[in-house]
């Protein structure tokens, strides 16, 4: 499958062009893309990158969505980005065609990537590894590793 | 059923089957005398970053009646905590002296990152070490829970069936969320009394609705004064007040003194965490169901039990 603007895009006055090699993560909320290409630090990169807000969505009423050239998640990255957006989708991009497609989907455990949410936890007072277990993926709910406190969406925070 | 080696972190690692295990080890203890000879040779490490009378002088004189010997801070001043050490690189350094470790920390989740941290220097190669979680934060304080049921047992004959009240500070208290955790594995009647904006929390609730619990919520200390076979008393922490006009509205409806008591069955029995401030008169001491003392003395067989479980001198 080819990654490029169809005339379908076009028709709805989308400005997002094809990448040729890189990163597109669809699907996202409308109002987190900006949060996830501030996690991701792609600010800050030579490469294209383009942020589409409230883009209309078939499935969801609107989107935001980001291209990213030359740059491959990593797994923390991947994980992070399944917390902002869980209905999130990514396209790996080589030479203009999609090489894989993947919904996003949180992990049974996550490692080192979302703070507990209670300030007395042993992972927010010393230089521990946060460690969060997902006992409910709808709505989500993460749940300490340590201190046994549930964490619900609207409050997780990531690692910084 | 393996206990060598165990960490005991949570209340909720544990099974049924498990805590009999643990009481009829404290009950034969209790029978037949401590072995002095049990545990000769191993070294007790005591870590008590926060104050305790209890916890920390039964676990002491358990290991001491099993012939170990034991080492401890009580407070961290004199260590180097106050130099800004980490738990870890205190862990990773009592870990050498000791055969297990008895800690109490003010941080929520310290003892599973303790158990972590000798769990992951076992891989190193070293011995593990277990942890025994004497409080952490206002998380959990998993052998109190153990010696309330084993003081519940002891009295009633039974855990199964009965009808249990807890009264006071349930929104806050650990005791009491630990405890009812502990008891749905009994199938226990649970009343709860509390002013309101100290009823026993939501989390709490959604546990015992998930399995099935019949639990009440009360107002009154009367409510429940007849019909319960053991009163749990816990303390109302004037801090836990927005405001100290609601404290003193609420004060004196929790507490218990011998008029009120005489109203329970016999077979009643009154407990307490401890320490208490004025929850239970004094009066109530010279009742035949007042048993907080005797709680707190159960400790000793209790945790005797899991130091020789954990440290292999028994299975």
């Amino acid at each position: 499958m080819r990654e490029k603007t169809t005339s379908k895009d076009a028709k709805k006055g989308l400005m997002v062009r094809p990448i040729k090699d890189g990163t597109v993560i669809d699907h996202i909320p409308p109002g987190k893309g900006i949060k996830i290409a501030e996690m991701l630090n792609i600010f800050h990169q030579d490469s294209v990158v383009i942020i589409g807000q409230n883009l209309e969505s078939t499935k969801y009423g609107k989107k935001d969505l980001i291209k990213v050239e030359n740059k491959y998640l990593r797994s923390d990255e991947y994980n992070k980005i399944s917390l902002i957006a869980p209905n999130a989708t990514i396209n790996i991009i080589k030479d203009y065609s999609i090489q894989e497609k993947k919904k996003v989907v949180v992990p049974d455990v996550l490692e080192d990537v979302a703070a507990c949410i209670n300030a007395n936890c042993i992972s927010n007072k010393e230089p521990v590894p946060s460690r969060m277990y997902t006992v409910s993926r709808a709505p989500l709910i993460l749940v300490c590793h340590y201190c046994n406190f549930e964490c619900k969406e609207n409050l997780i925070r990531l690692k910084t | 059923m393996n206990f060598l080696n165990r960490d005991v972190v949570s209340i909720k690692d544990f099974t049924k089957d498990e805590f009999e295990h643990i009481f009829k080890t404290a009950e034969k203890m209790e029978e037949r005398g401590y072995d002095s000879a049990l545990l000769r040779g191993k070294k007790v490490g005591l870590l008590f970053y926060e104050p305790s009378t209890r916890t920390r002088m039964s676990f002491d004189a358990a290991a001491h009646a099993l012939g170990a010997e034991t080492i401890w801070f009580a407070g961290v001043e004199g260590t180097s905590v106050m130099k800004g050490e980490t738990l870890k690189d205190t862990i990773e350094t009592v870990a050498n002296y000791v055969d297990l470790i008895v800690m109490r920390h003010p941080f929520d989740g310290s003892a599973r990152w303790a158990a972590d941290v000798t769990t992951n220097r076992a891989k190193r190669g070293h011995k593990k070490v277990p942890i025994i979680n004497g409080g952490d934060g206002k998380n959990e304080h998993p052998t109190q829970t153990m010696l309330d049921l084993y003081s519940i047992r002891k009295t009633q004959g039974r855990i199964d069936g009965l009808a249990v009240a807890m009264v006071g500070d349930l929104k806050y208290g650990r005791t009491v969320h630990s405890l009812s955790y502990a008891l749905s594995l009994y199938n226990c009647k649970l009343m709860y009394v509390a002013p309101d904006p100290l009823q026993i929390p939501e989390h709490v609730e959604a546990f015992l609705k998930r399995k099935n619990i019949d639990y009440f919520k009360h107002s009154k200390i009367e409510d429940i004064i007849s019909i319960a076979d053991v009163i749990y008393m816990t303390r109302i922490q004037k801090e836990r007040f927005p405001d100290e006009n609601e404290y003193n509205k609420v004060k004196g409806i929790f507490k218990i003194n011998r008029a009120l008591l005489s109203r329970a069955k016999p077979t009643t029995r009154l407990m307490h965490p401890l320490p208490r401030v004025d929850e239970i008169s004094v009066d109530c001491d010279e009742d035949p169901r007042a048993y907080y003392f005797e709680q707190a003395g159960n400790g000793v067989p209790v945790r005797a039990a899991l130091l020789s479980l954990i440290m292999g001198a028994i299975e």
